[in-house]
């Protein structure tokens, strides 16, 4: 299933949209280019032979020492019960000036809304197009990107040491 | 300095909350109060009665799972699932155990016996999830005797997980490859004591609070959610099967021993009012029960003719001394009593600490609903609806 899905993937939004794919392990991936992301994801879920109508989960990857990021998509279909790996890959310098920038799917899924502001708050991932991207699980006025494998913890909090 | 950029989402929200109309009112709900069922704040913009608007804030229960799992081994993890979902920790762990297990390659070699056993503890403790969710919901309504009664027949439970893993909510009972112990001699007997005074009692208890008529007129109609809206936010178990969806991952993916089990998946019929109401994902909820009886029953069977005791069986043969994963990505997923729990693992080589794991939790999904369906409510009814989407904020935080 995962070549023919990759073909058509190919097919239909040019040869560069699919960067790589992996089906070495349990569960296939495909590596998809980040500008094409939002237009595959609205493909594949209204495509009426895959409907991919569940986004599960969205993990943000971080590759320490590589420079580099990845954000992982889980998809699954409801009426097919199918499931899909999707994957962004993106080379990034760490500086926390410049955060790395992937498109936002919260207009394709509304549970991405959430996934993404997690990945942002954690992850310093920062999400183009996003309705109200900011952060969820931290405290607003935190400093840093904990989930980061570079990340110092700070030496207080408002006064408060936690170290 | 950060980019501007990188801000505009809070200031955005921040300017909202001092723009409001001169006849709105921002109201903080939580995050200590009981009908918020744990330290969850809801910020409303309310014009008088009527909510215009809810934001969510969640983060107060915050202990960073994702990043202790990915600075210890896999073995040492089990416990910090355990309290993802503190309600039905025997289920955060079965979920977990399977994905290191599929990793490993030794999900096909475990014993029967302790799948039957692991199904057996699972289905207890989404009872007493279940009893939880419906005792809570009748008491944010003002219904107190359901709660009393739940809590009654959920402390049976407790102590008989309790008797099997020592500890009464937290067990760290499931092992990667087996089991902590066999279950203790006896057992089995007081479990089925358990299941024949408990049948009696799930009657009464439904008796007593679905067709009560305050009941009905406080969730039929309120907080209806459609199929499409349930799916589009990514939400699981009793919530999307009250939109009338049938799916339920111990049905879908066939996992541990539940292909051979016989049980029906309750989904929601829009009986008092309209598909996809509070009434219905309550009612969802109590048809479970029902089914987890059937098929604890049916385990209780099993594990006392096909795959007895014996002396010479040792649940822990299996356990790896130390888990060694070959470098791969694994999305695990398990049906919770709440919906769907799935573990991302992403393992590296010559370590058996892995690179990456990030719980998604069902609660976490399920709640980013509230704000659908929150608009336009009254204040009242918004606790109707967040009772019935059945949060536990241990997982909305992990």
């Amino acid at each position: 299933m995962i070549e023919k899905l990759i073909q058509e993937i190919k097919d239909t939004f040019g040869e560069a949209s699919v960067v790589g794919s992996d089906s070495s392990g349990l569960q296939p991936s495909i590596s998809i280019d980040a500008a094409d992301l939002r237009a595959v994801c609205a493909w594949l879920r209204d495509h009426p032979s895959y409907y991919f109508d569940f986004l599960a989960n969205i993990t943000a990857v971080d590759y320490y020492p590589e420079d580099r990021f990845a954000v992982v998509y889980h998809l699954a279909s409801i009426p097919f019960q199918q499931q899909l790996t999707l994957r962004v890959e993106i080379a990034h310098d760490r500086s926390l000036e410049h955060l790395p920038e992937v498109p936002s799917v919260a207009s394709i899924w509304r549970t991405a809304d959430w996934h993404e502001r997690e990945a942002f708050d954690l992850m310093g991932i920062f999400f183009t197009g996003h309705p109200d991207l900011r952060r969820i699980l931290l405290p607003d006025d935190w400093k840093g990107f904990p989930l980061r494998k570079d990340y110092q913890d700070p030496e207080e909090y408002h006064g408060i040491p936690i170290k | 300095m950060l980019d501007t950029k990188y801000n505009e989402g809070y200031v955005k929200y921040k300017d909202k909350i001092e723009h409001i109309g001169s006849t709105e009112m921002v109201i903080n709900m939580g995050p200590q109060h009981p009908s918020t069922h744990g330290v969850l704040r809801l910020e409303l913009i309310t014009d008088g009665e009527l909510v215009k608007e809810v934001i969510p804030h969640l983060g107060y229960l915050h202990r960073c799972f994702d990043k202790h799992a990915e600075s210890i081994n896999y073995t040492k993890s089990i416990p910090f699932t355990d309290r993802l979902d503190y309600l039905a920790s025997m289920n955060n762990s079965h979920a977990f155990v399977m994905g290191v297990e599929r990793m490993l390659g030794i999900d096909q070699k475990i014993p029967k016996r302790v799948e039957y056993i692991r199904a057996l503890v699972c289905e207890l403790n989404r009872i007493a999830s279940h009893l939880i969710a419906i005792g809570t919901y009748g008491i944010d309504i003002g219904a107190f005797t359901p709660f009393m009664w739940c809590f009654r027949d959920r402390e049976h439970i407790m102590n008989m997980l309790e008797w099997a893993s020592g500890s009464r909510m937290l067990y760290n009972y499931i092992w990667i490859g087996g089991l902590y112990y066999d279950l203790p001699v006896g057992f089995e007997e007081r479990c089925k004591e358990f299941v024949q005074y408990f049948k009696p009692k799930i009657t009464e208890l439904d008796d007593l609070l679905s067709t009560n008529q305050i009941f009905i007129s406080r969730t039929a109609n309120i907080g209806v959610l459609p199929a499409d809206v349930a799916i589009n936010y990514g939400c699981s178990g009793p919530m999307l099967r009250a939109s009338g969806i049938k799916w339920d991952l111990r049905r879908v993916d066939g996992y541990s021993v539940y292909p051979e089990l016989e049980f029906d998946i309750p989904v929601g019929k829009g009986e008092v009012g309209t598909l996809g109401d509070c009434w219905d994902r309550y009612k969802v909820r109590v048809d479970e029960v029902r089914e987890s009886v059937r098929i604890i029953e049916q385990c209780l069977e099993r594990l006392r003719t096909d795959f007895k005791r014996d002396v010479d069986f040792d649940p822990r043969a299996l356990v790896p001394k130390k888990v060694n994963v070959k470098a791969q990505n694994y999305y695990v997923r398990a049906e919770n009593p709440k919906g769907e729990l799935g573990f991302y693992f992403e393992a590296q080589d010559k370590t058996d600490i892995p690179r990456r794991v990030k719980a998604r939790g069902p609660s976490f999904n399920n709640l980013s609903v509230i704000s659908e369906l929150g608009k336009g409510v009254l204040i009242s009814d918004l606790i109707a609806i967040l009772g019935s989407v059945d949060i536990v904020l241990g997982e909305v935080d992990r």
